[in-house]
C-alpha cells in the first residue's frame, strides 16, 4: 500500500460537499482508505489519525484542499484524484443563470438589496465574525454552526435584540419564517400556529402534525439548542414570544424545549403571563406542575403539543388524543408481534437521527424499562460506557458530536446508521428496532431507501425482529411521504404517525 | 434598549454563507437568495486574522 497527496491551493469547498465526495472514494478499485478535505486543524489531525496525511503536508492551510489516499498502487491513487477533479467539475457546472454568488457577505449584500436573512454554517471559530458582519448589515440570523463560546452567543444575541433583530443560534438548524424553510425543514402549510422551540427536530415533528390535522404554520423560530441555559437565559425564546404574540398572523403559540431550571422557567412563565393568545407548552419531561398556575397550558409529548395547538385554533378545548382506544388498537399490534420472538429476544434498540426525537423516546420509557443506555446525557439513563457497543436497551442519537465528529449528519447521509442496523440485528437479545426518518429541505433524498439493505438482511434471519418507524415529513417533502412510508411498509415495518405513538408501541413489546 | 423585530410579512431575501446545501434548499421553494463563496479569511491564518480584528 503508498500512502499520497494532492494537495490543490486556494481551493475552497464546504464540508458537506467534501464529505458526500469522500465517501465515494474507497468504492475505487485498488483504493483502502480516501478523503478529501479542506486543511484545518482539526481536519488535519483527523486525516494524520486514519494514516491519510504524510508528513510533509502537515503544514497545508484552511485554504488548500487536501486528497489523501492510502490504495494499492500510483494509477489507484491517480484514479481517486481524477474523481474528486471530476464531481468538484460536476457541481461548479450545476451553477445555473441566475445564481446570486459572492466572494464577502458584504458583496453579496450589495448585489441583493432588500437582504433580510443570513443563513451561517461555517465551522465555528468563523461564524461569530460573520454573524457580525451579518447584523452589522441588519440581517435576521440562523446559526448552523456549533463550537461558538457562550460568551460569543451572548454578545451575538444581545446585538440582535437591540437591533429588533432574530439570532437564532448557535446550533440551529431549522426555522420557518414567513413561509419560507430555513435550515433543515418540512414543507408544510402556512397557517395560524407559530412556534419558539429549542429543539431542531421538536420544531419539526409539532409543524408536520399540525399540517396533517390541516391546519398551517405562521412562523417557527428556533432558539438554538444552549438558549435555556442559565447563562444565555432565554434570550431568543423571549425574543420568539414576543414576536409571536405581535404578530397578526399568529393566534397560537406553541413553546418546545427541555426543561429549562428554575430561574429561565419562570422568566418563560412572566412572559407568557403577559399574552393573551393562547399557549402550549412543551416541556420535555418538565414537571406539569410548574405549569398550574400559569396561562401555559401543559403538553406531554410533541404529538400533544401539535394536537393541542390545533384543537385551540379550532376553539375546542386542548386534550390530549392518546387514549384508550388507541392504546388498545397498539395492544393487539404488539400481542401479535411478541408471538413470533424467541426467549432470547427481549430489547429495544432506538437508532434516531432526530435529538429531540431520541430524548422523547426515552422519556416515554424510562420508566417502564428499568436500565436504559444511551450516548445522550438524561436523568435516569446510563450513559454507555462504549458507544460503539450497544447493550440492554439502548437509544442511541445519532446525531450527537460523538457519530458527527468529521461525518456530516446522518440526516444528509445515512451509511453510518445503516451500517449500526446491520450490527444491531446480529444481537440475538434484539426484539425491536425503532428509528425515525426525518423528510424536508436538506434531508437525504431518500431515507427510507437507505435503509432497507439492513431490513432485508434482518428478514432472512430465523429470528424476526420487530421494526417501528415514524416519518417525520408531509406530503409536500420532496421525498415524498407516501412513498417513504411504501418504501418500510412493503418490507414489513411498522410505520406510527407520531415519535410518541411509535414510542409507546416498542415499549409494549418487550 | 431593544426594537421591535419587523421581519414578519416581509418578502424574504436571503444570504447564505456555508453550506451550499442550504442555498439550494431555497432556490428550491422560490426565495430571492444569493451564496457566499466562503473561505477562510487571511488565507486561514488564525494570528493574521487576530491582528485584523484587532485593526477593525
Amino acid at each position: 500500500m503508498i500512502t499520497k497527496n494532492f494537495i490543490r491551493s486556494n481551493t475552497y469547498y464546504d464540508s458537506v460537499t467534501l464529505m458526500m465526495i469522500s465517501s465515494k472514494l474507497s468504492a475505487i478499485d485498488g483504493v483502502e482508505n480516501a478523503a478529501v478535505m479542506m486543511g484545518s486543524e482539526y481536519n488535519k489531525q483527523l486525516m494524520s489519525d486514519s494514516g491519510l496525511l504524510l508528513e510533509e503536508h502537515m503544514n497545508a492551510t484552511p485554504n488548500d484542499m487536501i486528497i489523501g489516499v492510502v490504495a494499492a498502487n500510483d494509477e489507484a491513487a491517480a484514479a481517486v484524484q481524477k474523481a474528486v477533479e471530476e464531481a468538484l467539475e460536476e457541481k461548479n457546472n450545476q451553477s445555473a443563470a441566475g445564481d446570486i454568488k459572492s466572494k464577502t457577505l458584504e458583496g453579496a449584500s450589495r448585489r441583493l438589496q432588500g437582504a433580510n436573512f443570513a443563513v451561517v454554517s461555517l465551522p465555528g471559530r468563523y461564524a461569530a465574525r460573520e454573524v457580525d458582519k451579518a447584523l452589522d448589515h441588519d440581517l435576521n440570523v440562523l446559526l448552523f454552526s456549533d463550537n461558538i463560546s457562550v460568551e460569543d452567543e451572548i454578545r451575538l444575541k444581545d446585538k440582535a435584540i437591540g437591533k429588533g433583530l432574530l439570532m437564532m443560534g448557535p446550533d440551529c438548524g431549522t426555522a420557518i419564517i414567513n413561509g419560507v424553510s430555513l435550515g433543515f425543514a418540512n414543507k408544510v402549510n402556512r397557517g395560524n400556529i407559530g412556534i419558539v422551540a429549542a429543539s431542531g427536530t421538536g420544531l419539526q415533528e409539532v409543524s408536520v402534525i399540525v399540517h396533517k390535522a390541516g391546519f398551517g404554520i405562521s412562523h417557527a423560530i428556533g432558539t438554538g439548542g444552549r438558549d435555556l441555559k442559565p447563562e444565555v437565559g432565554g434570550r431568543m425564546m423571549l425574543v420568539g414570544l414576543e414576536a409571536l404574540s405581535e404578530d397578526q398572523d399568529t393566534d397560537v403559540i406553541v413553546i418546545v424545549t427541555k426543561p429549562p431550571g428554575v430561574e429561565v422557567m419562570k422568566k418563560i412563565l412572566l412572559k407568557a403571563s403577559m399574552i393573551s393568545k393562547p399557549i402550549i407548552g412543551c416541556f420535555l419531561g418538565g414537571d406539569p406542575q410548574l405549569l398550574e398556575e400559569s396561562n401555559v397550558v401543559y403538553a406531554k409529548t410533541l404529538e400533544d403539543a401539535g394536537v393541542m395547538a390545533v384543537q385551540v385554533a379550532r376553539g375546542e378545548i386542548p386534550r390530549s388524543e392518546w387514549d384508550q382506544d388507541r392504546k388498545q388498537k397498539l395492544e393487539d399490534i404488539a400481542t401479535q408481534e411478541k408471538l413470533k420472538y424467541d426467549n432470547q429476544q427481549k430489547y429495544i434498540r432506538g437508532l434516531y437521527s432526530g435529538g429531540t426525537l431520541t430524548y422523547e423516546a426515552m422519556l416515554l420509557g424510562k420508566d417502564m424499562l428499568g436500565t436504559i443506555n444511551t450516548n445522550i446525557k438524561m436523568d435516569g439513563t446510563t450513559f454507555l460506557i462504549n458507544v460503539e457497543k450497544s447493550y440492554g436497551h439502548t437509544f442511541l442519537d445519532m446525531g450527537d458530536d460523538y457519530f458527527t465528529d468529521g461525518r456530516p449528519h446522518p440526516m444528509i447521509d445515512p451509511r453510518l446508521r445503516l451500517q449500526r442496523m446491520e450490527s444491531e440485528i446480529d444481537d440475538p437479545e434484539v426484539a425491536v428496532i425503532s428509528f425515525d426518518i426525518l423528510l424536508g429541505y436538506g434531508s437525504h433524498e431518500d431515507p427510507a431507501g437507505a435503509l432497507l439493505p439492513a431490513i432485508r438482511k434482518a428478514k432472512l434471519k430465523e429470528r424476526p425482529i420487530t421494526f417501528i418507524a415514524t416519518i417525520c415529513g408531509t406530503d409536500g417533502d420532496s421525498q415524498g411521504l407516501e412513498t417513504q412510508k411504501a418504501k418500510l411498509e412493503d418490507l414489513g415495518v411498522i410505520v406510527m404517525n407520531s415519535n410518541a405513538e411509535a414510542s409507546r408501541l416498542a415499549l409494549m413489546l418487550v | 434598549m431593544s426594537k421591535k423585530s419587523d421581519v414578519f410579512g416581509k418578502p424574504m431575501k436571503v444570504i447564505n454563507i456555508g453550506l451550499e446545501t442550504f442555498y439550494h434548499s431555497l432556490k428550491e421553494q422560490g426565495v430571492t437568495a444569493a451564496h457566499v463563496e466562503w473561505k477562510p479569511p487571511a488565507g486561514g491564518n488564525d494570528k493574521l486574522l487576530a491582528i485584523l480584528d484587532k485593526m477593525k
